[in-house]
């Protein structure tokens, strides 16, 4: 029996395993880094042991430091999450050689499924379909062999091609490559991101399926024997090689294929001994035709790559119409668990925790019911390569809310949260804010309620991906099912949710906002008894450039839009502005946050949620120095100039001189980087304050 | 037509006046100004008040009705910068070079009037080619008073700030130089006393306009400046720092925290008070729609004595007040000591007070002569005169004869005094002016003996009342500055709002004692 739980991880899916210990009666244990002292899952822990620093391989990866807190804490058990150390053999056998109870597979489980080659020549022996491996060695029985053809030895018709990293996961160490001549250079850019992200240059080669569907199966094995499948999640809503939106069932998985699968999945459990909560991932070719069809292959493809291989007869396993491959097994409880709980209407965490003290799984899965879907809420921009971001998370407002972390007991939203309201984001971890899980009695109802959930969760402080998701979950090839992992790549959604009319409006309505905000007694806001020019604000949108400007003045006792002239105000107060445009009333929420960087206006209503940066008033002009610039000390006459436009500086390097009240002056850099202006020549007068030069720090080219 | 339409017809060509006030120079002279990069007075004001503040404009109509531009070519008002009420004096370059001309000598010393008697922080936005020269007989030698007026009220304790936009020379050059701080635009601010080409005839010494009185010299070399800033909105910027910094107290108690709208919507005013000045009105129906809605909201003080005088004790947006507000028109001994009695005891509590003007004067007839209404009218006007508490004046409607003096008219210096469109003020009404004249006339030409031109008196008396009709008007005093502007009744709990919380920067006490009643 455990009593006592550590939980080796951070955020979201720290709260969602504390949220199960306080289920079962079990007490918790954080740990946590610098950087997350004051975050919700520190403090809903009953115990928390600090790990000091703030980047992981200081404190979320140290797993002796966990495991000397787990002893400290007096916890008797182990979870590792997903991420950071959960798959990491290694960590499991120490947490296990402390005594504790490990919540995961054995070690030995992990350890066959890290190597991705040597996984998928186990799952190809166990008589699951893999896709075609080309190595450079193609009787070389080393599972590890980094492929590195030649160009020339590999045909045409082999490309695209997909590199992966072996120890990899996430995107990290990817690489599609269309051109047999950029082949070289990409293995060798995968391999020094495989080696930096995950200690392992290792690398192998894999026909890219243009067109497929990310199909994984949930699976659940105990200690006794008992496998249980629960069924398939859709993962194929991905940027960038990772998932945002999941779903189950999958649109596009008949019983047939799932029958396939889950007999592909069983195989692979057992074949390596599997215990716990697992998933396999699989590839489904769903192109035209099938381009990949042929390509199935349950003998050891590796060795017979080439290009003569790469198209042989196809798997047996690939009947039912699409071809369907392994890519992997991620030995641990996955991100998008809780599509699965709420068809199932089980906890994972529950049962991971039976398991791992010993308990039979009882009898046959329950039935699935309904249809289930989850979408991952991140700090990003999708407009800017999805660019991670960072900040406050000064409000965070999901509407309609029905369970927090746990179960569903009937259709509706469940939201698993690693942030609230005051939340930092920091820049030393993944970017996921939140997980949004709608389920309903069908696919239409589950998808709609969450694309709604989102449209009008008030989300303020930092950029996400909420627009985007809308968007995918409002496009009508994603509601007929009708995607792939192409599909954001192909579809251009990243513009916001709110077109230029909306962003004014609520522009106006941030400055209506602030003005009540600013109100004095009972007097009118902005009254004037001689009518002159309208009072004038600017916004900047985010994800904009260009300001809006929006104008209103006072009329005796009420405010009146001036621009945009054709919307009606029909009530104003600090928090909420109530505007009538183009025949319809709506109410804008509006919140104000002011930090060293301004203030910012955060508006949520109906179509829109912006954040409006206000442009200052009367900006100082010191305000505008650039970052880097070197200004004179003193009024004085410049001596001479040491440096050009462009020339890379050291920190401490002489970059001109200055001559005020009969001294010299040294001008220098004050950190690396390179001359990006020089304002000033020999003889000239300057006074103080004035920018001499600007050195651009290096890395910030920006 | 009822009394809210005529008083809407009153009101939108107000709001006309207003308009051709607030359009400067007009186009050509706004477009010029425009295109040299500079922002208009009142976008000035704008920018340097707190963001959605109100903003109280004094004497807009200025020089209304005389051969000068409407508004003095120069805006003042009271505006709050940095949480501070301060009065602001914002010279207007688009009429011509923002040249003084009188009647911008008047509302500039109205408006130092007002700094100094609720002594408030000055601020001069200061663009001004000097002095008007075909109206400097006129303004030269009083006009000396705008400068003693700025090292006074710093002697007194309230700031003065100069935000130096362009020309400021000869005597314009003492406003930055009298005033306690000082910011100067660079490029474009130029104060000296003598310009090259003075300089050249004085002296032969040969000048630019920068060396002279550019702001990069004043700030480094004279030290007249005190901040330099790089475009008008930096000067702006500056003067809201310096304002942020003066750690201004105000000296009057504040006002109750919290208070209700009034009883009665103040919109109710336009149906309430008649065009027709010959219509009574109550005006207790004005007063609870301009006092909060207290419960009561307002106690009337002596209800059953000298009742054509309403007086009674309420508050205005927090702040208590004693009000006093014609109700029949005429004054008679009862409603005088009444007043008298009133104003005493507001200055023994420290009330400000408001008085409401609808009233054609004190009572005449033997009757009323021999009961003393001469005794009791000057009892009223003595209390009226010596009262320290401030007094705000509003004209409602009528305001004639010395009913102006003991309502506390203009020149019994009200802290500020407003006027409805639709009031008239005068010695008398013009029917009765022109009647008296005609009656004057008559019995002239009856002790001469000669016959009277009963036409030509027809004639007379016609053009008489046209003249004292539209020199009665509110337009035509407030163009002479005989008020502090025309107001929207609707408003005028808000302006009244604004001059009490103004009023309260400097002590609120009563008077110690009063000059010999008669009693």
């Amino acid at each position: 029996m455990i009593r006592r739980l550590l939980v080796a991880n951070r955020g979201e899916i720290a709260r969602r395993v504390f949220h199960t210990c306080r289920d079962l009666g079990i007490e918790t244990v954080a740990v946590f880094s610098d950087a997350d002292a004051d975050a919700p899952f520190v403090r809903e822990a009953d115990r928390a042991v600090r790990l000091p620093g703030m980047a992981p391989d200081e404190t979320y990866l140290r797993g002796d430091l966990i495991v000397a807190a787990a002893r400290e804490s007096g916890a008797d058990a182990v979870h590792p999450g997903y991420g950071f150390l959960s798959e990491n053999a290694e960590f499991a056998e120490q947490v296990i050689a402390a005594g504790l109870t490990w919540v995961g597979p054995p070690p030995e489980a992990i350890a066959a499924m890290g190597s991705k080659i040597a996984a998928k020549r186990l799952m190809s022996e166990a008589g699951v379909p893999v896709l075609p491996q080309f190595a450079s060695e193609p009787d070389s029985d080393d599972p590890r062999a980094v492929a590195h053809d030649p160009p020339d030895t590999l045909a045409d018709a082999a490309f695209p091609l997909l590199i992966k990293a072996s120890a990899g996961g996430g995107g990290r160490g990817m690489r599609i490559v269309r051109d047999p001549d950029d082949l070289p250079a990409q293995l060798e850019s995968a391999r020094d991101e495989a080696q930096s992200a995950f200690g392992d240059p290792t690398v192998f080669c894999e026909p890219y399926v243009e067109t497929g569907r990310h199909i994984e199966m949930q699976v659940l094995a105990d200690t006794h024997g008992n496998v249980w499948l629960l069924g398939e999640r859709d993962c194929s809503i991905q940027r960038r090689h990772q998932k945002v939106i999941e779903e189950s069932p999958s649109p596009v998985v008949t019983p047939e294929l799932r029958a396939e699968l889950t007999a592909a999945a069983k195989a692979a459990t057992k074949a390596i001994g599997y215990v716990g909560a697992g998933t396999v991932e699989f590839l489904l070719d769903v192109s035209p035709g099938g381009q990949m069809r042929n390509l199935g292959a349950k003998e050891r493809p590796e060795l017979q790559s080439r290009r003569e291989g790469a198209r042989e007869g196809a798997g047996e396993t690939a009947r039912g119409g699409d071809a369907f491959f392994f890519l992997e097994m991620n030995t641990r409880l996955q991100v998008e668990h809780p599509v699965t709980e709420c068809r199932f209407g089980l906890d994972l965490v529950a049962m991971q925790i039976a398991v791992a003290e010993g308990s039979p799984l009882d009898g046959e899965p329950p039935e699935p019911r309904g249809h289930a879907i989850e979408a991952r809420v991140y700090a990003e921009d999708p407009a800017a390569e999805w660019q991670p971001q960072t900040g406050t998370v000064h409000r965070f407002g999901v509407p309609d809310v029905d369970a927090r972390f746990g179960r569903l007991l009937s259709y509706g939203l469940r939201l698993d949260s690693g942030v609230e309201p005051g939340s930092e984001v920091s820049p030393h971890y993944d970017a996921m804010l939140a997980k949004l899980v709608t389920w309903g009695p069908t696919r239409q109802a589950a998808v709609r309620r969450l694309g709604a959930a989102l449209a009008r969760t008030e989300l303020h402080g930092v950029r996400t991906n909420r627009d985007l998701l809308v968007r995918v979950l409002d496009h009508p090839e994603f509601r007929a099912g009708d995607f792939d992992t192409g599909f954001l790549e192909r579809q251009d959604l990243r513009t916001p949710l709110a077109d230029d009319r909306t962003t004014h409006v609520a522009a106006l309505a941030a400055a209506l906002a602030d003005a009540a905000s600013r109100r004095v007694g009972g007097l009118p806001i902005a009254w004037r008894n001689v009518r002159s020019d309208p009072l004038v604000k600017e916004f900047v949108a985010e994800g904009r450039d260009e300001a809006v400007g929006v104008s209103y003045r006072c009329d005796r006792d009420r405010l009146v839009a001036v621009e945009p002239d054709d919307v009606e105000v029909l009530d104003v107060s600090p928090g909420e502005v109530t505007l009538a445009a183009d025949g319809v009333v709506r109410r804008f929420a509006v919140e104000t946050t002011r930090e060293t960087t301004g203030e910012t206006a955060w508006v949520d209503g109906p179509g829109v949620h912006v954040g409006l940066r206000r442009v200052p008033r009367l900006p100082d002009p010191a305000a505008y120095v650039a970052t880097g610039a070197l200004l004179a000390p003193m009024p004085g006459v410049v001596v001479s100039v040491a440096v050009a436009d462009g020339e890379v500086v050291a920190e401490g390097q002489t970059v001109l001189v200055l001559e005020a009240m009969k001294m010299r002056h040294t001008i220098a850099a004050t950190e690396p980087g390179v001359v990006t202006a020089v304002d000033v020549r020999p003889g000239q007068q300057v006074e103080a304050g004035a920018v001499l030069a600007v050195v651009t720090p290096e890395g910030d080219e920006t | 037509m009822s009394d809210r339409e005529a008083m809407l017809e009153r009101l939108a060509e107000l709001e006309a006046e207003h308009a051709n006030a607030v359009s400067g120079g007009g186009e050509k002279y706004v477009d010029r100004h425009r295109k040299r990069g500079k922002l208009l007075p009142r976008e000035r004001i704008e920018l340097l008040i707190d963001e959605d503040s109100p903003f109280l404009e004094l004497s807009p109509l200025a020089a209304w009705g005389t051969d000068y531009a409407v508004g003095g070519s120069v805006v003042t008002g009271i505006g709050v910068v940095e949480s501070v009420e301060c009065m602001i004096v914002a010279n207007d370059p688009t009429v011509r070079g923002g040249a003084s001309n009188p009647w911008t000598l008047k509302k500039c010393l109205r408006a130092a009037q007002i700094a100094r008697e609720n002594r408030l922080p000055t601020i001069n936005l200061v663009e001004s080619g000097g002095a008007d020269l075909p109206s400097q007989k006129e303004i030269f030698i009083p006009g000396g008073e705008l400068f003693r007026n700025l090292t006074r009220a710093s002697a007194a304790g309230c700031p003065t700030i100069a935000l130096v936009f362009g020309n400021s020379t000869a005597g314009g050059a003492y406003v930055p130089g009298m005033s306690d701080y000082v910011v100067m635009v660079k490029e474009r601010a130029k104060v000296f006393l003598g310009g090259p080409p003075l300089v050249k005839m004085a002296t032969g010494e040969e000048s630019d306009d920068e060396s002279l009185g550019g702001g990069e010299m004043h700030a480094r070399t004279s030290g007249l400046a005190d901040y330099l800033a790089v475009d008008e909105h930096d000067a702006l910027r500056i003067g809201r720092r310096i304002v942020a910094r003066l750690n201004w107290r105000k000296l009057g108690p504040a006002p109750a925290s919290s208070y209700a709208d009034p009883l009665l919507d103040p919109d109710g005013l336009l149906d309430v008070v008649p065009t027709d000045l010959k219509v009574p009105f109550d005006p207790r129906e004005v007063i609870l729609r301009l006092v909060d809605g207290d419960d009561p909201a307002f106690d009337e003080f002596k209800p059953l004595y000298g009742t054509s005088l309403v007086t009674g004790w309420a508050r205005l947006h927090g702040y208590p007040i004693g009000i006093l507000a014609n109700a029949q028109g005429v004054l008679f001994s009862e409603e005088s000591q009444k007043a008298a009695q009133f104003i005493q005891l507001a200055n023994q509590s420290d009330i400000p007070l408001l008085f409401l003007h609808n009233t054609t004067g004190y009572m005449v007839g033997a009757e009323y002569e021999q009961r003393g209404i001469i005794k009791h009218g000057s009892l009223m006007i003595n209390a009226v005169s010596n009262s320290r508490v401030p007094h705000l004046s509003v004209i409602m409607g009528a305001s004639y004869g010395a009913g102006n003096y003991g309502m506390c008219g203009r020149a019994y210096d009200p802290r500020f005094l407003f006027t409805w469109p639709n009031a008239k003020s005068a010695v008398m009404g013009p029917e009765q002016l022109a009647g008296v004249l005609s009656i004057v006339a008559r019995e002239a030409s009856k002790a001469k003996g000669q016959e009277y031109d009963e036409a030509g008196d027809k004639q007379m008396r016609a053009y008489v009342e046209q003249q004292i009709e539209s020199e009665s008007l509110a337009f035509f005093l407030s163009g002479r500055l005989y008020d502090d502007g025309v107001i929207d009744p609707r408003d005028t709990r808000t302006v009244l709002g604004l001059c009490l919380s103004v009023t309260h920067n400097a002590p609120v006490e009563g008077a110690e004692g009063f000059g010999v009643f008669r009693m």
